[in-house]
């Protein structure tokens, strides 16, 4: 067995409101960042996780997004 | 009418709810841990509001795995009554014993204020002692209580009558303005098929007294002890 770090991103369905997107772009126009069209805001989650090789590893945290980690009514999941 | 309350880590409506059914209505509360596997011989289960877990991850999230969850899943699927407020509503939608989610507030804001909400159907255990289309007036203290499903969902809640409360204006309309948090359909509170599992946004048990303002969320705990009382004595 060996160690792996596993990278995960959650993130809020496409077309599904956002608010904390959208008061950090409305921010990023108040600061001149005018070009910014839309903002998305996830959670990254970095799991260590003990396995015979990465894509076991990267199985089993899918696994953990599907029952915990994401809400499948509401968002998407990556391992990256 | 003996009800289980579960108190998690976090949760800060425990004792209103307590209070609600032992001294306004009469019932029997009992405390639950969340640790505990047993309910007991309960007619009753209420997850209160709260913070459980610090709302970390997702609100209702972490409850859901509690070890009494569990056991509380299996007395929802047997029929028993179970009432989940505001973070009880959250987690009975992350355990899947109701669909959809709570997402962030529209506004982005805690809100804490009185809401207006309209009885949609008296045909459940939990609202047989309002009318249809009643207005009550109860608090709403929530910084997720943005109601969310898929369009399927919606139109299942909505053609099957499972939609209990919605926000409506003093007078009665379901307006945007009325809503609160920009629940899907104003939605603040559904029910499973079933009939057994309620979820709710506004606090009931924090308009039971004149002494806050407001009684109206009084029906919901009379409904529910005479539905107990009736199916006692059948």
């Amino acid at each position: 067995m060996s160690r792996f770090t596993v990278e995960v991103h959650v993130t809020p369905r496409p077309g599904l409101l956002d608010p904390q997107g959208k008061a950090v772009h409305h921010a990023l126009n108040a600061l001149g960042f005018e070009e910014v069209e839309d903002v998305r805001i996830g959670k990254a989650i970095y799991l260590d996780v003990e396995a015979s090789t990465l894509e076991e590893a990267r199985e089993r945290a899918a696994e953990m997004c599907r029952k915990l980690l994401a809400n499948p009514v509401t968002e998407d999941f990556e391992i990256a | 009418m003996k009800v289980a309350i579960i108190t998690f880590p976090g949760s800060n409506c425990d004792y209103d709810c307590y209070k609600a059914l032992k001294d306004v209505v009469g019932a029997d509360p009992v405390f639950r841990w969340h640790r505990e596997t047993e309910l007991g011989e309960v007619d009753a289960v209420v997850l209160p509001g709260g913070f459980s877990y610090g709302d970390y991850l997702r609100a209702g999230a972490i409850a859901r795995m509690s070890p009494i969850m569990e056991t509380v899943a299996d007395f929802a699927r047997a029929g028993g009554p179970v009432l989940g407020i505001c973070n009880g509503f959250q987690i009975l939608c992350e355990a899947g014993l109701l669909p959809g989610a709570l997402l962030h507030n529209e506004s982005l804001r805690f809100t804490s204020r009185d809401a207006y909400v309209r009885v949609e159907t008296s045909n459940t255990m939990f609202t047989s002692d309002y009318e249809k289309g009643q207005i009550l007036r109860i608090p709403i203290a929530n910084g997720e209580g943005n109601y969310h499903a898929d369009k399927e969902t919606l139109a299942r809640l909505e053609g099957d009558g499972l939609i209990v409360f919605r926000y409506v204006t003093r007078d009665g309309r379901v307006t945007e303005d009325a809503n609160p948090n920009g629940s899907a359909h104003n939605i603040a509170g559904i029910i499973n098929e079933a009939g057994n599992v309620i979820g709710m946004m506004p606090h009931p048990e924090r308009a039971v007294e004149e002494i806050l303002g407001s009684t109206d969320g009084t029906g919901v705990f009379t409904s529910l002890l005479g539905h107990i009382s009736t199916a006692g004595a059948r």
